[in-house]
This record gives C-alpha cells, structure tokens and sequence, in this order.
C-alpha cells in the first residue's frame, strides 16, 4: 500500500457462500464488528465464492474465474476482509499462484492480496482493537481451523478478544489444532474418513465439558456441530464473531440441545 | 510391488471398521506426535535447521547427475561395485544376480523402503533364497505376508496381542507354556531367533538413508542395530538406494541428522547411525568382503524437470504420517502402496500415475499439518492438489461430481442469477428445517447426514438481508 | 546406452542441464572440497569442557546408558570390574587389538578374563575405545579396524565403550575433522558408528524395549583429563 491509511478505511466484506446462504447472522456481526473498529463497510453484490471448491478439485479454470470475479468485485476497497481463515487464505495466498501465468490478473491478484485479511486476526493485527463489548455467561473453547492457522497464524488473536468477553471462561480442548475433517468437498467424497475425523474432535471438545465450541470458520462449524448434534451431545456452536460482536439471539448453529 | 491404490475407498472403510487397527492406531498422538514436540522444542535452532536442510537438498538435486558420479567415483575406489538401475526390473535383477554370484542361500535384510518398493523379496525367494526381514517391524509384517503400513514403524497397525500369537503360531520349536505378556519377553524371542539369522546370512541388504558423495559411503540409521549386523556378519553387503539419497559432504548429513531423528521419533539421534564405505580392509578382522551398491531411478529423474521435484527432498522420516489425521483415521495399507500418509499421496502418484493413485492426493483436507512438520519443508498439500489437477484434466471424479462442480461454478460466475437461486434455494431450506435447526437427512446430501446432521439455514441470504437494510428496511 | 548413461542423461534433462558444463561441475566439486558447517546448535557453542560432558553424559544417561567417570587410565580395569560386578554380569569380556585397551593394568582385576579379536557368537561383554564423543546428543564415534571390530559394538549383549574427555567435541562436525586428520581428507574406514545409547525398538505395541539386536546395555567409561598442575 502506498500512501497513509484513510482515517476511515473502506472494507469489503467478503461475505463467503457459506454465511451468505447458511448463516447470515454471522456476516451481520462481522459488520457490527467491523464498524466497532471505524471501518465503512460494503457489501459488493458482484460476490460469490472465492473458488476453492473448484480450486481443490483440480478444476483450474473456473476456480481462475472466479478469481478474476472477487479481485474485480473488491477494486476499490482499502481492505477485503473475511469472516473465515480459510477463503481469506484462498484469496490471499492462492490467486496469485493460480493467475501467475495471466498478465492482465497476476499483478491485481498480488495487488488484492495485500488487501485481504481474515476478520478477527484484521480487528486485532491492523485495527488495534484489544477488547469486545460483549458477554458470555459460561464456559467456551475454540477450534483452531487449519487455514486459518497455518496459512494466516491465526491463534492468538480470537484468544485475546475472547478473553475480553465479560463472564466467558476461555478453556482449551486437547488437540484444538487438529483439522476436523471438514475440508470442503472431502467431506464429501471421503464421507467415512471425514467421520472418523470429526468423532474425535467431537469427542475431544465434549471432553473439555464447554457450553459453547467456537472457531472462525463456517464450514469447520457446521460439520462440528452437525456431530456433536447427532450424537446428542449438548454444546452450542457458533462462529467466534457472534460472541465477539454480542450476537447471540439466533440459535446456535444446528439448533440447540 | 503391486499397488491397491484403486480401491483406496474400500481399503479405508475396511480400516475404519477394524477395531484392531483403530486400538493400534490410538496410540500416535500421545507417542511420536508428543515425541517430536518435546525435542523441537528442546533445539531452539530446529526451524532454521529446516531452512538448511530444504536447501542442501536444492542445491544437491540441482546438481544431481554431478555429485552422483562424485558418489560413484569416491565409491568406486573404495572398493564398492556400483550398479545403475533405471527400473525396479533391473534392480531385482541386478541383486539377483549378486545373490547367486555369491551362492546366497540366506539373505537377511536391514529396513528399506527401497527394497519394498522394487519388490525384492519375492524374487530372491523364487530363486530358491531364503530372505530374513530383521528390523523387528519388518520382520513381524513379513511372517503374516502383509506390508509395512508405516515407513518408520512398519508395524504400528499391529497390537502386541497380535505379535503374541504369530510368534506362538511360527515359532513352534520353542516351547508351548512360555510367557510371552510382556513386550520384552517378545523382543527377546525374535532377538534370539533372528540372532541365528544374521550369523548364517550370505548376503545382508540394506538401504540407505544417505550416499555421501565426498567420501562414497552409505549411511544408514536405525535404533535396533539390525542394519548393522546385517551388513558386519554377511560376506556380501548389499546396497539399494534410490538417486535422491546421494548428498555431497559427511557436514551435509550431519545437519539433515538433526533433523531426521528429532522429526522421526522424538530422539535427539537415532541410536545407531553408521557410515559404510568399501569392503572391508585387509587388515579388518570382521565386515563383509564385498559391497555393492544399487542405485536406482525408477521414475524419479523424470520428476525432476516438474514441479514434483520438491518431493526429491524427503528423508523419509515419517512425520508427516503422525501429523495426519487421515493416516491417524484409516493407517497405511489403505493407501493401497509403499509409501503411505501424505508423503505416499504425492510420491505414489508420481511413480506408479495419477490414474491409478487418484484417490491418494484426493483424500486429504489440505489442513496442512503434513507440511507444517515436514523437515524439508515439502509444500505437499500444493503438489497433491498439483495431482488433482493433472487427475482433472485426464477426466477424474466421478461423473455426477464433475458435473455437480460445473453447474455450481457456471453460477458461481453469474453472480446475479446466483444470487436469485441462492435466496430460493435457502428459503425452501430453511424453511424445511428451521424449527429444527439441522437435518438428519436431506436428498442429495447422504454423505452428509449418514454420519452427522446438516445445519439448516437460517431462511435468508446475506446479500438479501443486506440490500434491505441498504434500502432502509429494518433486518 | 548404458542404465548409468540413460539415468544421467535424465537427470541432465530434467535439470535442463548440459552434458560437460564446467561450470556446474566446479560448484559440486568446490562445495565438496569446502566441506562448509552449517548451523551448529547453541546448546554447545562456547561450552567449556565440563559443560560439554555434563551435556553429553545428560544425553547417555536419558537414552539408558550407564556412565562411569575415571581420573585415570589405570583406573579403567577397577571400574569396569565394578560395573560388572554390580550389573551381575560374566567377567570375560571381548575386546580387539586396541593397545589403549589391551595395556591397561589387567593384572589388578585378576577374576577378569580377556578374550582377543572380533566378536563370537556366545560373547556377553564386547570393550571397544570410541574415537570421539560429541556432546550436542551423547554420541560416540567408533571406527572399524583391528582395533575395535566393528562386530563388537553390536553382537555382545553389554557393550563398554571407553572414551577419552580429550576426544570431546562439541559437534558432529568436529568429529569429522577429527576423522579427517587421522585418515585423510576424504577417506573413511569401513565403518564409522555413531552410537548413541543400547539398542532398542519401539516396534511392538508402541513400547520401548531395550536390546532390540544390539546390546541390551551399554556403559561409558569417561576417562577424565589430568587436572592441572597447581
């Protein structure tokens, strides 16, 4: 970036196809946040799905279309902000790679991806924000999403906001870094292995005996909570920014025990 | 060796449903996974030793053809016989033919990977040789006929409940009413059997973990001292080594060493590593009197003009299969090759063709735990995903996936349409499970809802929800 | 064409490289002939003596071997006597032609048998003279020869391996310079074993048992430097 910061910086949601078809709630407490922490925020209406369904599936060119889509969508925003670790990542470090060999895109795509961020990890590493107004009465653990870990190093910052919540009891399960077995369409085509995975983080985080399993991720929290509801087990889900932005009056995701 | 990658699916489910292999395979998180920790954190250095490593590996692939003939040559006149071999074939042959040349009737072999993959054994036997597998792991998988499913800890799919009954199953000279509960009562059965082994063998194969070319040694590293009774009491040392293994100085193995250990199993060093050169010395009064060295392609000079090349760098430590939850989930045999974990998800493919090994780099979450551990820093989520769109192109996946994935990405590329069938799609859902908040099962989506409920939506989309507010309309 | 042949000339391809680039070619031999270290650990730079043997000594000990520190060489027989003893373990003990070991003053063990040349089948106790000891991980460096067969480093149950605190180096590489000035630049002996603990394996159940092939125990006798006159 070149040039000082405006004073109140124009951010684009990208909102993620999951929040916007299965949870909007959360892109609303995105907003909310956002707004918390002086940024003006827009929603362009061009926006999709950054393309990792395609992307991972081997499928190059339309996961490259999609691609040059977001990179137009989001043009003129100071920052391209997403409530998920794993599509800011995919925007972040994958485009490039994936539009190298197209002059017209490559330099937007690198262009774009000093703009993007992941929304927690924004609030605190960029905007400076140290504590959330909000509470949360009981006990809450957080799953570290891989992406969002070891593509961002996200792992510090939800902590930190999280342990500003009033009445929250931030508590660690065992293996919090261990990927779920969500991945996309692997829990699709690899069902069975993709329980195998998810059996063990639900039991790990029933283990840890919280009310509420947060993470930054969408898809990583339907899959848990889809579980942790078949077997019955009573733990809310929810993504981190509804507790961050003291969004709780939906129900948690897949419905309460 | 052949490959049942194809039927990777069947081979996992089959796995998950082994109660066996799950009780064996429970154990990985608290032991090497804790393991590797303990000692990274005990060398501050660790992460920038891996930076070393990654390089060395670079500059020695890039240069490859030139410090594989300084290896030969530094062998060579140490005394080695250096074979080439382009293809496992030839490999086998080439072994075979030492075998015979030296009136092998027993030939006991040290852990190699390498031998598995060329598929060693069964050729040796239907020569008429008997073949000792000695690394304690190795030997236990060779006595039920099954293969490594772990190229460090080739038995780890197996309990010691198990072990206790193959050994009272074949070890049938040594009497019925010993105990046998304990896991060193069962090291010392196999000690004492395989002690005759190594005092009787002809001819002792072994791989190797390093060629170093300055000097034309071997290196090989193991905590059992198998390797090295192997290769001291056998007249004839055997070898085999793929042409990735060759580094240029005894300074370049000693930093990769201190990685390969502390990734492997936690320990500082391996017990035992152990640089050959030559036959023995006039004046030696032990080591074996010949020595040969196999070096062997089989597919890899072509990966080195690809971006696979990066693969070329592994030590085969093994960590990337602890770290895996998908190795964690189903163990090695469902792989379906010799190489399991994520490591086998991009090498297999590689060797044996994407076609045949689809599932392989397929079947992974890219959480990229594999990569975050790699001691040589392989990015191998990026080159499984390299595989996927070579599997891709050539027509993979299912028909009903391919044609799934293109009608949403034709959608996803009309934004306006996309979001007009979004807001319908979400609505009809919503309003399906709303009351209930998730789905236990829905049409379309049974590889979902067979093992988990679906999430219902919430009824409207953001993008709906927000034009509202835009236009002033309370949410 | 030759599989050697064919296989380089791949390798050449894959590299895009030509058949006799000199150039090329003087980078590999260069970077051999300059052996360069890379990165030694902190846990062993700038160390004194007694910091590199308590290190080293640490490593030995966590990895179950037995150390026995001596003023002196005369000292050697007693200590190895005592550690047999203790261990309750036969007195005959196999050791090569090294005079470092063959010359020390026996005759005050008089129930110690010594037995000469490489290692046999039914011997329990092999005595070799490590020609290093590198404190970073507690490993000792043997070299084959007449001296100290390579044999009795591994078939003997009780392995007893005697190192000089003079022969402590701080780093693996260190001990290759070593070995350099006592065979050459680039020549080795048939065997050099870094040997960093008894056997072991991990191979059934998950739990560590030792004495896998090799020696089931191993003990270290240190024998300490001559103080300095005061």
């Amino acid at each position: 970036m070149t040039g000082p910061l405006p004073s109140k910086p124009r951010v684009g949601l990208f909102v993620t196809c999951l929040v916007d078809l299965m949870r909007p709630s959360v892109g609303f407490a995105a907003v909310k946040l956002l707004e918390q922490a002086g940024c003006s925020v827009e929603v362009p209406a061009v926006q999709t799905c950054c393309g990792q369904p395609a992307y991972n599936s081997g499928d190059r060119a339309d996961a490259a279309a999609l691609a040059r889509q977001t990179i137009a969508a989001f043009a003129g925003c100071d920052y391209v902000v997403a409530p998920s670790g794993s599509c800011a990542g995919m925007l972040k470090l994958h485009y490039p790679g994936l539009l190298a060999g197209d002059a017209e895109w490559s330099g937007k795509a690198k262009e774009l991806a000093e703009r993007v961020h992941e929304l927690v990890s924004f609030l605190v590493d960029v905007r400076g924000m140290e504590t959330v107004d909000a509470e949360f009465k009981g006990r809450a653990t957080y799953h570290d999403s891989c992406s969002g870990l070891r593509e961002l190093g996200i792992k510090g910052q939800p902590r930190r906001l999280l342990g500003s919540v009033k009445n929250l009891e931030l508590i660690e399960m065992a293996d919090a870094e261990v990927c779920c077995g969500f991945g996309g369409t692997f829990s699709v085509k690899y069902p069975d292995i993709s329980n195998a995975m998810v059996e063990k983080k639900a039991a790990n985080a029933a283990a840890a005996k919280p009310d509420l399993l947060l993470a930054g991720d969408l898809g990583c929290l339907m899959n848990m909570a889809g579980k942790l509801r078949r077997e019955g087990r009573a733990v809310q889900v929810r993504h981190v920014v509804e507790v961050l932005a003291g969004e709780l009056s939906d129900l948690p995701i897949a419905g309460s025990k | 060796m052949k490959s049942a990658t194809e039927s990777f699916k069947e081979n996992a489910r089959a796995a998950l449903d082994d109660a066996q292999l799950q009780r064996a395979l429970a154990g990985l998180p608290t032991g090497l996974v804790a393991n590797r920790a303990a000692a990274r954190a005990r060398l501050p250095e660790f992460e920038d030793l891996r930076d070393v490593g990654r390089d060395i590996k670079d500059h020695t692939l890039a240069h490859l053809d030139l410090y594989l003939e300084l290896y030969e040559r530094n062998a060579t006149a140490a005394g080695a016989r250096v074979h080439w071999a382009a293809t496992a074939a030839e490999a086998r042959e080439i072994i075979l033919r030492i075998c015979r040349d030296a009136g092998a009737k027993l030939v006991t072999k040290g852990k190699s990977m390498i031998s598995e993959e060329i598929g060693l054994n069964a050729d040796l036997q239907a020569a008429g040789i008997e073949v000792v597998e000695t690394d304690l792991g190795e030997y236990l998988v060779q006595i039920r006929g099954e293969t490594p499913s772990h190229i460090i800890a080739p038995a780890i799919h197996l309990t010691q409940d198990q072990v206790e009954a193959d050994f009272r199953r074949l070890h049938t000279e040594l009497p019925k009413e010993r105990v046998l509960s304990e896991p060193s009562q069962l090291v010392g059965e196999a000690r004492q059997i395989l002690r005759e082994k190594f005092l009787a063998a002809d001819v002792g194969i072994t791989g190797a973990n390093f060629l170093v070319a300055e000097t034309g040694s071997s290196v090989i590293v193991t905590n059992e001292g198998n390797g090295d009774l192997t290769q001291s009491l056998a007249r004839v040392h055997v070898v085999v080594a793929s042409i990735e293994k060759v580094v240029p100085t005894r300074e370049d193995v000693s930093t990769i060493l201190r990685l390969l250990a502390r990734s492997a199993t936690g320990q500082e060093l391996s017990t035992y590593t152990t640089f050959s050169t030559g036959p023995r010395r006039p004046e030696d009064p032990d080591g074996p009197a010949a020595y040969h060295v196999v070096i062997l392609d089989n597919g890899r000079s072509e990966m080195l003009g690809t971006a696979f090349r990066e693969v070329l760098r592994c030590i085969r430590c093994g960590a990337c299969m602890n770290h895996c939850p998908v190795y964690g989930a189903i163990g090695g045999h469902a792989y379906g090759w010799v190489y399991p974990g994520p490591i086998g998800s991009v090498l297999t493919p590689s060797l044996i063709g994407v076609r045949s090994a689809a599932d392989l780099p397929n079947a992974s979450t890219f959480c990229g735990r594999c990569e975050e551990v790699c001691p040589m820093k392989i990015p191998l989520p990026k080159l499984m995903r390299h595989h996927r769109e070579a599997d891709f192109e050539l027509g993979g996946s299912s028909r009903g996936y391919r044609i799934g994935l293109k009608l949403w990405a034709w959608l996803a590329r009309r934004p306006r349409l996309y979001h007009v069938a979004a807001r319908m799609a979400v609505a009809l859902l919503g309003a399906l499970g709303r009351r209930r908040g998730a789905f236990r099962s829905l049409p379309l989506a049974g590889g979902w809802t067979r093992h988990r409920d679906l999430p219902a939506p919430q009824g409207r989309t953001f993008q709906q929800l927000w034009a509202e507010r835009k236009a002033g309309a309370p949410r | 064409m030759t599989s050697r042949e064919a296989i380089l000339s791949k390798i050449r391809a894959g590299l895009g490289a030509g058949r006799d680039d000199a150039a090329r070619r003087a980078i590999a031999e260069e970077r051999i002939a300059a052996r360069a270290r890379h990165l030694t650990p902190e846990r062993v730079k700038d160390k004194s003596p007694d910091q590199l043997l308590k290190l080293f000594r640490g490593f030995l000990e966590r990895e179950s071997a037995s150390v026995v520190e001596v003023d002196s060489k005369q000292d050697i027989p007693s200590a190895i006597a005592g550690y047999l003893r203790a261990s309750n373990l036969p007195a005959r003990i196999r050791v090569g032609g090294d005079a470092r070991l063959t010359q020390l003053p026996w005759g005050s063990e008089p129930h110690l048998e010594l037995l000469l040349g490489r290692a046999q089948p039914g011997d329990e106790v092999g005595l070799t003279h490590a020609s290093a000891a590198v404190a970073e991980t507690g490993t000792l460096v043997l070299v084959s020869g007449a001296d100290n067969p390579v044999t009795l480093n591994f078939l003997p149950e009780t392995h007893i391996v005697v190192v000089e605190e003079g022969d402590l180096v701080p780093a693996y590489e260190d001990a290759w310079e070593a070995i350099r000035a006592r065979f050459g630049a680039r020549a080795m002996p048939r065997t050099v074993n870094f040997i960093s603990g008894p056997s072991r394996t991990g191979d059934i159940g998950g739990r560590l048992v030792m004495g896998a092939h090799g020696p089931q125990r191993m003990c270290v006798v240190i024998v300490r430097r001559p103080a300095p006159r005061t």
